[in-house]
């Protein structure tokens, strides 16, 4: 496809009411859509509202729905998303709170990964005093190949806010918070299983999940919420039969 | 609804099991009917399996066990997936439920024209 000389971009202005203005950027060689999104701030329109840090896809703060889509903006090449006459849109991620244009508020995203006791609680030093020696972890065993399936999580929330259920359910805990849990659950180290279990076993929790595998089709980093729910599922499932819990 | 983010084979697989799930549903009830009617006299139930032999009845046949097909091979899939842990190759398992009802359905087809 012959690439377009310029881009024909629609911008969420606003906060949750608001509409598109739309500017014109010029296209360039190797463009990502966070450098068209910083073109219009820097040159066409001072009072555009956009959040960003690291640029190379290690933060997760630059997150937008592009044509539709959550995707990293970073790491986005414009060539990849762009319509045939150059169009691209972007809005806010869905399924959060809208500050304002691009940027939307992730507070009840990383409440929900309290919620879902997302941090990682020492077994050996509830109080959160330093163990006193190392654990050995093999690399090669089960619960560590499951934990790190899913800890380069970068907290973007391009699940969230690709997910169905949390859009049905405001009350449910999102793909990230309990693939986060699924994490904690394989780590041998962490003392809290228990109450992990519990806080993810809800009717906000894991069971809600349909598995339209969004999460896992849209996620930057090629994690697999979807399986991390449904090792959720699955552990609970056998706890509670087996009695365990 | 913007179906842009929704576009993908997974999410089409959730479509098909929910909505074969629900006609399937609805189906039920005229089962049952048709089965009450076999209690009520060996007449009224020869003229309902009578008119079954209509050909648009038979291929409404051929639709309800597709439908019946999908939602057990779909089934399936995500069982396989929660209890078993296969996450990988989801796609194609998503093809292979698909290939799988849409055989149930043509050997039917098969058998009854």
């Amino acid at each position: 496809m012959a690439e377009p000389a310029s881009l024909k971009v629609s911008v969420w202005r606003g906060g949750e009411q608001g509409d598109f203005a739309r500017y014109e950027v010029p296209a360039r060689a190797n463009q990502t859509v966070l450098d068209v999104v910083t073109h219009i701030q820097r040159e066409l329109d001072p009072s555009l509202a956009y959040r960003f840090a690291c640029r190379v896809g290690m933060c997760g703060s630059c997150a937008m729905t592009v044509n539709g889509r959550a995707r990293w903006t970073c790491r986005t090449h414009v060539r990849k998303v762009v319509g045939a006459d150059g169009e691209l849109e972007l809005r806010p991620l869905a399924n959060l709170p809208v500050i304002r244009d691009l940027a939307a508020d992730l507070a009840p995203f990383f409440d929900k990964w309290q919620r879902a006791q997302g941090r990682f609680q020492p077994k050996d030093a509830p109080d959160g005093a330093v163990p006193e020696d190392f654990v050995v972890v093999p690399p090669a065993s089960k619960a560590r190949r499951e934990a790190d399936a899913g800890i380069e999580c970068i907290g973007c929330a391009v699940c969230y806010a690709s997910c169905d259920v949390v859009a049905w359910n405001p009350d449910y805990l999102g793909p990230a918070a309990l693939n986060r849990a699924w994490t904690l659950v394989n780590d041998v180290r962490d003392g809290a299983h228990g109450d992990r279990l519990d806080a993810v076993a809800g009717d906000a929790g894991c069971h809600s999940c349909h598995s339209t595998q969004s999460c896992t089709e849209r996620c930057p980093k090629n994690l697999d919420p979807s399986s991390a729910i449904a090792g959720l599922k699955r552990r609970l499932f056998w706890d509670t039969l087996l009695g365990r819990r | 609804m913007d179906l842009r983010p929704r576009a993908h084979p997974t999410y089409l697989a959730f479509v098909v099991h929910r909505v074969s799930g629900l006609l399937l549903a609805l189906f039920l009830p005229l089962h049952f009917w048709a089965l009450g009617s076999a209690i009520s006299g060996e007449a009224r139930l020869d003229g309902f399996l009578r008119w079954t032999e209509n050909p648009l009845v038979k291929a409404a046949e051929t639709g309800l066990v597709v439908l019946l097909a999908a939602h057990l091979a779909g089934g399936l899939r995500v069982m396989a997936l929660e209890f078993l842990g296969w996450r990988k190759r989801q796609k194609d398992m998503v093809a292979i439920s698909a290939g799988l009802a849409l055989l149930v359905g043509l050997l039917f087809l098969l058998n009854v024209v």
